[in-house]
C-alpha cells in the first residue's frame, strides 16, 4: 500500500492553505508539581486508594511478615512469583510449605495459557517507579516478570520502594530518560484494579484483569 | 473570552445599539437601558440608522448577507465611544465575530476598532459605571438566566447576578443545570423544533421549581422562548406563570417604584 | 464510507426526544460526568494552563504532521512493527483481513476502537467468515444487543442494568440480575475463554508517539492489555492524526484526556507498545501492525480552520456537555461520532450533503467549545459548516470540504438576499421592520414549530427607534418652550 502512503503524505506536504508554523509548549503547569518524600507517600497512597487497591506501608524489614499474612488472609494457593527480581529472590528465600505454593512464569505463554488462565490465584511483581499525582505504578515487563503477570491473575500484589516515587509522570519520562534510552516493548502505568463502569455508571471491579491490587510501600 | 477584562473609565457619551429583537419585541429594555445609562450622567447616542448585527445571517452561514449588513452597522458609530447593546448575544457577534466576518476586506481595521467598543449592558453599568441602585419594588423571589453568548462568549456569567445582589428586596434563586441553554439558538427553535421545545421545557421547569415569581434576562431571544414555553404551559395550567422581563426594564422599573 | 442505513434525522431525533427511557439514561449519565469532570479540575487556573499546553501540543504534531508520520513509521520499522497505510475505511478492512488470512485467523478479539466502528471492521471481517468479538464490556454490550456504540467512551450508556441484564440473558444464558458485579464477572468469564483461544487482537491507539515509536493506549478495564498481549498478532488501527512528537507530551495530553472525559485523574491502566515481543520475552504478540488510516483526515488538513477537527482527542467531554446529545443520545445523530465532534467531523468522512442536518442542529450555546481540553473552538467550526452547506460558487471557492453547497437552494438565498437588502438600509429597516416580516417571511410554514409548544411573541406597538425618536421630539419641544419663554422673559 505504498500508493496510499505516498498520496496520503503527498496531501499532508503540499497543504492548500500552506505550510504551518509549530507553536512551542510550555510545560511549566506540568514540570512545577513538587512534593515532599513524605507528601509524596500520603498523595500516593490517597490516589490509589481512591481507585480501590489496597496500600500497606512496611518496613524493609516487616514486609515479607506482611505479604505472608496478605496471601494467608485471602486464602490463596498458589502465587506466581519472579525468579530473578531481588523481591522474588527474597520471597523464595523464606517462604515456607504452610503459605500458597510459589509459581515461576518460566516458559512462554502459549505453554500454560489455560493454567496460567485459570489456575493461578496471585502474582507478586516489583515495580520501576511510582507517580504521586496520579497514584500510578510503572512497570517495564521483561522476561523474569512478564506482560501477563501483573495481569491475569485475581490478585496483584506491587512491592514499591518509598524512594522509587516521583511527583509525576512527566517527570518519570523525562528524569528517567525514557526517550533517549529508548521504550521497552511495554511500558505500563497501573493505578488501582481492572475497573468498569460500562453498566449503567457503576463500578465493578476486575473486569478483565485483576480484582484486587494490594500495594506495599517499603519505607 | 477575555477572563481579565480591563475596563475604561465612565466616558461622557456612549452609543446604544438596540438590536432588533428588543427593536420589534422588547423595546421597552432599550428605553429602559438608556435611561439606567442617563440616570448614570451618560448622553446616550442612538444612531437611528441601526437595523440588526447581522447575526441571524451569519449563524445561518449565509455570511456574505451577514457581511452586507454588518458593514452598515461598522458606520453608525464614527466617534471614539463605547458602544453599549442590552444583549450578549449581539454584543457577542460584534465583539467576538465582526473581526472574523471582516478578516482580509477593506473593513477589517474599523471592524477590529467597533469591536474592541464593544460591551453588554450590564456589564458596562457594573463594570464602567459601578451602578448604584435603590430597591423600591416590593420583596421578590427572582430566578436569572444568563444566555450562553452572555457566559461563555463574552464571560459575563457572573454580571446579571451581581447587579441583582444590589437590588435589597430581591432574593435570587438558583434553577437546576443554571449553565445549560435554554434551547433558542435563533433559527434552531425551528429549524429543531422538537430539541429545542425539550430543552426550553426543562428549562422551564427548573425555573418553576424554584418558586421564582419572575425571570429575567439580559437577552431577549431566551426571554422570549422560555417566557413563551412559560406562558404555553400556563394556559394549560401545567405550571405556575412567571412574569418575564428584560433585566434593564427590571432595574429600571425597580428603581423608579414609588 | 459507509454508515448505519437509516432513517434521516429529524425522525430519528422524534423517536429519540419521545423515549422516555433514552431520556432518563442520558440525562443521569451526563449529570454524573459533568460533576465528575468538574470535581477532577479543582483549580480553574490549572486547567486553562493544561488547556493551553495540550492545544499547543496538538498544533504542533499537526504542524509537523508528515515528518511526524515518517518518523513514527521508521522508529517502529526499526523495532519490528509493521506499518500500513489506508486511504479509506475500505482499504483498512483489506489491509487487516489480509493479515488475518495470512495467520489463517478465524477469532478476532478486540479493543476498543472507534476508527474500526468508523470503517465497520467486524461487518467486514464476518463476510470474510472472521468472528470479531468486542471485549470492551460496553462495546461486547452494544454488540450483543446488534447495535452502535451511542458515546465515544462509554458505547452502552444509553442502557441501564434492567435492559443489560435481560439482553446477557437472551443473548449469553446469564440469569437475570440487576447486580453489576454479577453480570460483569459473566461477561468476564465468557470473554476470557475468547481471550484465551484468539488469534489476532485488534486495537485503537489514543497517541502514537513519533520520537521513540510508541503506541499508548488508555483503558480502565484490562480487555486492552490483553487484546495487545494474549493474542500471537497484535494489529492497532487509528487515523494519521493520533501522532504527537515527544513521549513528555503524552503525560499532560493522557492526564487531560482521563479528567475530562470521566473525572477520573488516570486511568487503571496506560499502556505503552514499542516492540513486537522480543527474543527470551515470555508473552506479548510475535507480530506488531499499525495501520494508518486517512479517511478524509487529510482534505481536513488542508484548510487553516477546518485541521483544529483534527486536534480531538477523543475524550468526549463535548457530548457529555452537549444539551443537544444529552436530548437525543448518541444513535440519533446515526454516525459512528455523535455529538458535537461528531458534527464538525462526520459531514468530512461522509459529504454533508449526507450529513447536512448536523451542523444546524446546534444553538451554538458553546459548552462543547468551553470544555474541550483541546480548545477546539466547535462553535466556529460549526459555523464554518453552515456556511459551506449553503454556499455559491464565489465563497470559498477552493474549498474542499465533500458536499460543499448541497444545501443550498433558491428561495432560502433569496431571502437572505432579501434579508440583507432591507438590513443595509437603515431607512428601508425602520419602513418594513423589518426582521418580524422576515422572522415569519423566512419560516412561513415554520412559525408552527415554535407555536407547537410556545405562546406567539408579541410585536410591541412601537418599535424603539420610535420610541426614542418620539422621546427626542418630546424632549426637543420642550427645550424649545423653555428657550422661547426665557426669551420671551
Amino acid at each position: 500500500m505504498s500508493q496510499a502512503r505516498n498520496a496520503i503524505l503527498g496531501r499532508l506536504r503540499h497543504r492548500r492553505d500552506g505550510a504551518l508554523t509549530a507553536p512551542t509548549s510550555d510545560f511549566s503547569v506540568v514540570s512545577n508539581k513538587q512534593w515532599s518524600d513524605e507528601e509524596k507517600i500520603d498523595l500516593f497512597q490517597q490516589k490509589i486508594e481512591s481507585v480501590h487497591a489496597e496500600v500497606h506501608r512496611v518496613t524493609q524489614d516487616n514486609w515479607l511478615e506482611t505479604l505472608k499474612t496478605l496471601v494467608q488472609a485471602k486464602g490463596l494457593s498458589d502465587l506466581l512469583v519472579p525468579q530473578k527480581a531481588a523481591v522474588g529472590q527474597a520471597i523464595r528465600a523464606d517462604w515456607s510449605e504452610t503459605l500458597p505454593e510459589l509459581r515461576s512464569y518460566d516458559q512462554p505463554v502459549t505453554e500454560w495459557k489455560a493454567e496460567l488462565f485459570s489456575g493461578i490465584d496471585g502474582a507478586v511483581t516489583d515495580v520501576r517507579a511510582a507517580i504521586a499525582e496520579t497514584g500510578s505504578l510503572v512497570l517495564w515487563p521483561d522476561q523474569d516478570q512478564p506482560r501477563l503477570m501483573s495481569l491475569v491473575p485475581p490478585i496483584h500484589f506491587a512491592i514499591l520502594d518509598a524512594h522509587q516515587l516521583k511527583n509525576t509522570f512527566y517527570e518519570v519520562i523525562v528524569s528517567e530518560g525514557w526517550a533517549s534510552a529508548g521504550m521497552p516493548t511495554n511500558a505500563l502505568l497501573i493505578s488501582g484494579p481492572s475497573k468498569t463502569a460500562d453498566i449503567e455508571q457503576t463500578l465493578a471491579y476486575g473486569v478483565h484483569g485483576p480484582k484486587e491490587l494490594i500495594v506495599l510501600i517499603r519505607q | 473570552m477575555s477572563s481579565i477584562k480591563l475596563y475604561p473609565p465612565k466616558p461622557e457619551k456612549v452609543y446604544f445599539y438596540g438590536t432588533c429583537l428588543v427593536d420589534m419585541f422588547y423595546p421597552e429594555a432599550g428605553m429602559a437601558g438608556i435611561q439606567l445609562l442617563e440616570r448614570e450622567g451618560i448622553e446616550v447616542i442612538f444612531p437611528q440608522d441601526q437595523t440588526c448585527c447581522g447575526q441571524p445571517a451569519y449563524t445561518s452561514g449565509y455570511h456574505d448577507q451577514a457581511r452586507e449588513v454588518a458593514a452598515a452597522q461598522l458606520k453608525l458609530f464614527p466617534q471614539d465611544y463605547p458602544i453599549v447593546l442590552p444583549s450578549g448575544s449581539c454584543a457577542g457577534m460584534m465583539r467576538e465575530h465582526y473581526p472574523e466576518l471582516f478578516a482580509g476586506q477593506p473593513e477589517a481595521a474599523l471592524a477590529e476598532n467597533v469591536a474592541s467598543r464593544i460591551y453588554e449592558l450590564t456589564e458596562f453599568l457594573l463594570h464602567v459605571c459601578h451602578m448604584q441602585i435603590e430597591d423600591k419594588g416590593e420583596p421578590i423571589k427572582v430566578a436569572m438566566h444568563t444566555s450562553c453568548s452572555a457566559r461563555r462568549e463574552m464571560g459575563l456569567g457572573e454580571v446579571g447576578p451581581a447587579l441583582l445582589k444590589k437590588m435589597g428586596n430581591v432574593e435570587v434563586v438558583e434553577q437546576a443545570r443554571i449553565k445549560e441553554c435554554c434551547g433558542f439558538g435563533g433559527a434552531f427553535s425551528v429549524r429543531h423544533p422538537e430539541i429545542s421545545e425539550a430543552m426550553v421545557n426543562d428549562k422551564v421547569k427548573a425555573i418553576t421549581d424554584t418558586g421564582a415569581q419572575q425571570l429575567v434576562s439580559g437577552d431577549c431571544g431566551c426571554l422570549m422562548n422560555i417566557m413563551g414555553a412559560n406562558e404555553f404551559q400556563a394556559q394549560q395550567g401545567l405550571v405556575q406563570e412567571v412574569k418575564g422581563e428584560h433585566i434593564a426594564s427590571f432595574l429600571w422599573r425597580r428603581s423608579n417604584e414609588s | 464510507m459507509s454508515h448505519n442505513p437509516v432513517q434521516s434525522f429529524h425522525p430519528r431525533v422524534h423517536e429519540a426526544i419521545h423515549n422516555p427511557q433514552i431520556r432518563a439514561n442520558f440525562r443521569k449519565a451526563m449529570d454524573g460526568l459533568m460533576d465528575k469532570r468538574l470535581a477532577a479540575f479543582p483549580s480553574d487556573d490549572d486547567l486553562q494552563k493544561m488547556r493551553d499546553l495540550a492545544a499547543s501540543i496538538r498544533l504542533r504534531a499537526l504542524a509537523k504532521l508528515p515528518e511526524l508520520l515518517e518518523k513514527l513509521e521508521a522508529n517502529l520499522t526499526a523495532q519490528g512493527i509493521q506499518v500500513h497505510w489506508a486511504e479509506n475505511g475500505d482499504q483498512a478492512c483489506k489491509i487487516i483481513l489480509e493479515i488475518c488470512q495470512r495467520h489463517n485467523a478465524k477469532s478476532v478479539i478486540k479493543g476498543k476502537s472507534m476508527v474500526s466502528e468508523e470503517m465497520e471492521l467486524n461487518h467486514y471481517l464476518a463476510e470474510h467468515g472472521i468472528d470479531a468479538l468486542e471485549s470492551d464490556l460496553g462495546e461486547y454490550i452494544v454488540q450483543l444487543a446488534d447495535e452502535t456504540p451511542s458515546h465515544i467512551i462509554m458505547p452502552a450508556i444509553h442502557k441501564n442494568t434492567d435492559q443489560i441484564s435481560d439482553l446477557m440473558h437472551e443473548k449469553t444464558g446469564t440469569n437475570k440480575s440487576r447486580d453489576v458485579e454479577y453480570l460483569t464477572a459473566e461477561a468476564r468469564q465468557q470473554l476470557r475463554e475468547r481471550f484465551e483461544k484468539a488469534d489476532v487482537g485488534v486495537s485503537g491507539v489514543n497517541f502514537a508517539v513519533a520520537e521513540t515509536g510508541t503506541l499508548c493506549l488508555v483503558e480502565n478495564e484490562g480487555n486492552g492489555r490483553l487484546t495487545t498481549t494474549v493474542p500471537p498478532v497484535h494489529i492497532a488501527v487509528t487515523g494519521i492524526e493520533k501522532v504527537v512528537e515527544n513521549l513528555e507530551d503524552v503525560a499532560p495530553l493522557l492526564s487531560l484526556l482521563t479528567r475530562s472525559a470521566t473525572g477520573q485523574h488516570i486511568t487503571t491502566y496506560f499502556n505503552m507498545i514499542s516492540s513486537p515481543r522480543k527474543e527470551g520475552e515470555l508473552d506479548g504478540p510475535d507480530e506488531v501492525h499499525l495501520v494508518l488510516v486517512d479517511s478524509g483526515r487529510s482534505n481536513i488538513y488542508q484548510d487553516d480552520e477546518l485541521l483544529d477537527t483534527l486536534r480531538c482527542i477523543r475524550c468526549g467531554a463535548c457530548m457529555n456537555h452537549c444539551p443537544v446529545y444529552t436530548r437525543i443520545g448518541g444513535h440519533a445523530y446515526g454516525y459512528t461520532y455523535p455529538g458535537p465532534i461528531g458534527k464538525i467531523l462526520m459531514p468530512h468522512m461522509v459529504g454533508l450533503e449526507d450529513a447536512k442536518d448536523l451542523p444546524s442542529a446546534s444553538t451554538l450555546c458553546g459548552a462543547c467549545g468551553e470544555v474541550c481540553p483541546v480548545r477546539i473552538p466547535i462553535p466556529k467550526l460549526l459555523v464554518r459548516l453552515r456556511e459551506e452547506s449553503v454556499a455559491g460558487d464565489k465563497q470559498h471557492d477552493n474549498s474542499m470540504v465533500r458536499g460543499r453547497g448541497s444545501k443550498r437552494n433558491t428561495t432560502e438565498t433569496l431571502i437572505w438576499k432579501g434579508w440583507a437588502k432591507m438590513h443595509k438600509h437603515g431607512g428601508l429597516y425602520r419602513i418594513g421592520t423589518g426582521a418580524a416580516t422576515v422572522f415569519k417571511g423566512l419560516m412561513p410554514n415554520k412559525i408552527g414549530a415554535w407555536t407547537n409548544c410556545r405562546t406567539a411573541p408579541k410585536l410591541a406597538a412601537s418599535t424603539l427607534h420610535e420610541q426614542v425618536k418620539a422621546r427626542q421630539l418630546a424632549q426637543a419641544k420642550v427645550q424649545k418652550e423653555q428657550q422661547k419663554s426665557e426669551g420671551e422673559a
